[in-house]
């Protein structure tokens, strides 16, 4: 079975030297942010993801989830193994003081939800749909809705739902067809299936929110048409407890490739009872509060992965022996050396560690401009955080997914056979992490998203703010001597990322194919350019702290600069690569008649 | 009732253990720090006491250098009362040493019971607990894997091989704590954010001259690789030839 070990020396040094956390504390509502106790939250919150959720991956996978009558079964341990996380009050960390949360920094969140994530991808989707349902009620439901149902999420003692697809409506959510009828009392009865529903139907808590798309009578047709509602699958009685059985039914699960603990469903609404939240006609816009913050969540589920199978991967290959180094023997009393003398294994191994922590310190600066985005009392320092966010949510989403497929599948490859093989469990994290590529939007979604919507968005504002910041982390790597390779790279990077963005933003206005043609490369680059970012910077200040002395040992700067050198010597070139294949245009893909397939 | 937990800071076991340059004990670069096993058992176990009775306190008290307070904060955050820091530069291997400057805390205050793992899981000496309780002349039990207060009587069980043995004794007494008493529970996030609003006391820690030191540390040396012999019955007579001529374990 593989190990988790939770990454709490690496959150240390984002926490304390890369970022300065421990100014949070100082943003309105942050006060109990104390740098401490977000320290000791990494490190109790690792310990708990190690010890109580890791465990029940492994068997969950095997077991999946039961279907009977109407009822699904989740895996064993799964419904403690909740209590446990919202007793606790992981579930709730970032939620509301005044709902019952614990009012920490989405910072800290972000960090625990990579651990949750890497321990049980299927078991962290319970409570991420339930702290969706959370924040899609908290920014647009009324008072009385969120007074009655919001304490009771935060508890853990009801979950939730997104309910977006339909069989024939996926990406094109203008499709849906669900219909919401008003009720005299203001109340909606809604009718129509839902499909792929993740945690549909659970026996986790004893009541299940589902945020659902459903058309009103009066509704324009497409997505100018779509409302949100709110159908609890028990309608809460006057003292707010379960009440009456309402009318939504899970059909059936369905058998997947991944995450097989996690419950996919088929959701038939039977004239079901559901209250509308936010206004008519404006709940895909609604949706997207919850989408955005879901894609930072679904980037995060590949971080998770794409962490554990490197954690795994190392150890493996620090114990296997075959062959011989090809430098002369290692170990000469043993009958080979270890795998891990092999130049390619390192190769390998080095790809995932220099995707993992570069795109684990981009989730940290993501999730800080998040906080500040939040709370800081500038409004137009929020609103510059808010474009940062807006900008890298799809970035985060596709990279660190298809990073994730990368990953893992080096993992099962660092350890041959036995990769490939259940007992190591290193097959489960490709097929867990695969399914990252393709709901909250497939990566080709989150391309067209940044490079069809984010970037034209005032003229490419968001794209100039973030440069801004880029050029100025550029300028101060310079300054290091010893940097100067690193910030070489990184300067030609990110004038591709200009040209790039520069092609899409001329060629798109006469032919928008220009635009889906170059969308995917165009965030590929985006991707490693931000990693890329991150790299200079931990770079720079392990390289100034190993001089200076900082918190960390030696070793771990150390590790930090030569992990930085692997990724601006053999990951940033890709950058080149792709621009290349940008730049080729539209007409090498669009130039085939259809009746040539 | 008071009790008080005397808890340890322990690297955690799960590493390579290096060897410092003084090879008088462990490298510390990289290595990570708990409260020690078996004391971990006994902070659970006081605070199971505690939240029966529904009333009192457990106060957590630890030696050592600032790192400690870690240790204690973590206590704290499973639900202890307060905790003392008894502040020295490095913990001193002598358990007698240890033993003093915790009985003369100790000794000053009116505890019930006073607690210790069964031994802390980097040394392995367990004489601490035994050795407060003689210097503040209580009674002491040592690893009771139960344990039961009532009117200011214990009862304490006691492994043994094949069979257990059931003590009785009278507050307030010294006991020390084997495993499977209580799993510890984890701090929780609430716990935590308790836990930075409790007092925590650091005073001097009122140490003798230690009158044992590290003379010297090694590791274990490095197996030698095995040999395979051969497979199945024939290669049998080889073994045995070889168990009697190289290794003479057969005569
Ligand atoms: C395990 C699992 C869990 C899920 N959980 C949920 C959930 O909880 N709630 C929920 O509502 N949904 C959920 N989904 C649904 C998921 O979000 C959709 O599958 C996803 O949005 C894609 O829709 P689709 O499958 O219909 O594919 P399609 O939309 O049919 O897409 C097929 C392909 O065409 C591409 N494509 C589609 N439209 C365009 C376009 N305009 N331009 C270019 N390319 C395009 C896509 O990128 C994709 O490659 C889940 C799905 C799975 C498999």
């Amino acid at each position: 079975m593989p190990t988790f070990r939770a990454p709490v020396v690496d959150y240390r040094f984002l926490f304390r030297e890369l970022f300065d956390v421990a100014s949070l504390a100082s943003l309105p509502g942050y006060v109990n942010a104390d740098l401490d106790v977000l320290l000791t939250a990494l490190e109790e919150g690792g310990r708990f993801c190690e010890d109580v959720i890791a465990p029940l991956n492994m068997p969950g996978d095997a077991a999946g989830c039961r279907w009977e009558a109407g009822d699904v079964k989740t895996p064993e341990g799964f419904p403690a193994a909740y209590a446990a996380l919202a007793d606790a009050g992981w579930l709730s960390l970032a939620c509301d003081p005044a709902y019952g949360g614990q009012g920490l920094p989405f910072t800290l969140r972000f960090a625990i939800d990579e651990m949750l994530y890497a321990a049980n991808l299927s078991f962290a989707m319970y409570p991420g749909l339930a702290l969706g349902v959370y924040e899609g009620l908290y920014a647009h439901a009324g008072t009385a809705l969120k007074e009655l149902y919001l304490p009771r999420v935060v508890s853990g003692k009801w979950a939730g739902t997104m309910c977006l697809t339909e069989a024939h409506a996926g990406t094109d959510l203008g499709l849906i067809r669900t219909a919401a009828v008003p009720n005299p009392d203001g109340s909606c009865l809604l009718t129509g299936q839902k499909v792929f529903i993740s945690a549909g139907e659970h026996d986790l808590t004893e009541n299940i929110l589902h945020l659902v798309l459903a058309r009103l009578p009066d509704a324009p047709p497409g997505t100018h048409g779509i409302s949100m509602f709110l159908v609890p699958k028990f309608v809460p009685d006057a003292n707010g407890a379960p009440g009456a059985r309402n009318a939504v039914f899970c059909r059936s699960i369905e058998h997947k490739m991944g995450i097989r603990g996690s419950a996919t469903c088929v959701l038939d609404f039977d004239r079901a009872t559901g209250w509308l939240v936010g206004e008519p006609h404006k709940g895909l816009r609604a949706m997207f509060t919850l989408m955005n913050a879901a894609r930072l969540g679904v980037g995060l589920q590949g971080l998770g992965l794409a962490g554990v199978s490197y954690g795994n991967a190392v150890a493996y290959a620090r114990e296997r022996r075959q062959g011989r180094s090809l430098s002369g023997v290692k170990d000469p009393q043993a009958s080979a050396d270890r795998i891990l003398h092999h130049a390619d294994i390192r190769r390998g191994l080095l790809w995932m560690r220099a995707f993992v922590e570069g795109a684990r310190a981009l989730a940290t600066w993501t999730a800080f401009q998040i906080d500040v985005e939040l709370r800081h009392p500038d409004s137009s320092v929020r609103e510059e955080a808010a474009d940062l966010v807006a900008l890298m949510t799809p970035v985060i989403k596709a990279f660190f997914t298809d990073g994730a497929f990368v990953a893992t599948n080096i993992g099962v490859q660092t350890l041959g056979g036995h990769g490939y093989i259940r007992d190591y469990g290193m097959e489960q994290f490709v097929r867990d992490a695969r399914i990252g590529q393709i709901y909250e939007g497939t990566n080709y979604v989150q391309a067209l998203d940044l490079a069809g919507r984010k970037l034209p968005d005032g003229n490419g504002r968001m794209l100039r703010r973030y440069l801004a910041i880029v050029r100025a982390e550029l300028a101060e790597a310079e300054r290091d001597p010893n940097l100067a390779a690193m910030a070489n790279a990184f300067g030609a990077a990110v004038n591709r990322l200009s040209r790039g963005a520069m092609h899409l933003a001329t060629k798109g206005i006469a032919n928008g194919d220009e635009v889906g043609a170059a969308a995917s490369d165009f965030l590929q680059i985006f991707g490693y350019v931000a990693v890329g970012h991150m790299w200079l910077r931990q770079a720079r200040v392990a390289s100034q702290r190993r001089v200076t002395g900082g918190k960390m040992d030696q070793r771990f700067y150390d590790a930090k600069i030569r992990t930085a050198r692997y990724f601006f010597e053999r990951m940033l070139p890709q950058t080149e690569t792709l621009l290349v294949t940008l730049m080729s245009g539209a007409g090498n893909v669009m130039d085939f008649d259809d009746d040539a397939w | 009732m008071r009790i008080a937990v005397c808890i340890k800071r322990v690297p955690d076991m799960d590493v390579k253990f290096r060897i410092a340059g003084h090879a008088k004990g462990v490298d510390e670069t990289g290595l990570k720090y708990d409260m020690a096993d078996f004391d971990g058992y006994a902070v659970e176990a006081a605070l199971q006491m505690m939240e029966k009775e529904g009333a009192g306190e457990v106060v957590v008290v630890s030696l050592g250098p600032d790192a400690v307070q870690e240790t204690l904060r973590k206590a704290l955050s499973m639900g202890a009362t307060s905790a003392i820091q008894l502040k020295c530069d490095e913990v001193p291997f002598d358990g007698f040493a240890v033993a003093s400057a915790l009985a003369s805390e100790l000794g000053g205050a009116t505890y019930d019971l006073i607690m210790f793992g069964r031994m802390s899981t980097d040394n392995a000496n367990g004489v601490v607990g035994p050795m407060v309780a003689e210097l503040l002349g209580l009674p002491v039990v040592t690893a009771c894997s139960k344990l039961e207060i009532v009117a200011g009587r214990g009862t304490a069980r006691r492994e043994l091989e094949g069979g257990a043995e059931f003590v009785a004794f009278d507050l307030p007494a010294v006991v020390t704590i084997d495993e499977g008493i209580a799993r510890p529970r984890y701090p929780s996030l609430k716990g935590i954010m308790a836990a930075k609003k409790k007092p925590l006391a650091t005073k001097p820690a009122n140490l003798p001259e230690p009158r044992l030191v590290i003379a010297r540390m090694d590791l274990p040396p490095e197996r030698k690789a095995g040999r395979i012999v051969g497979e199945g019955a024939a290669a049998v007579p080889e073994l045995v030839r070889l168990l009697q001529q190289e290794a003479k374990v057969l005569a």
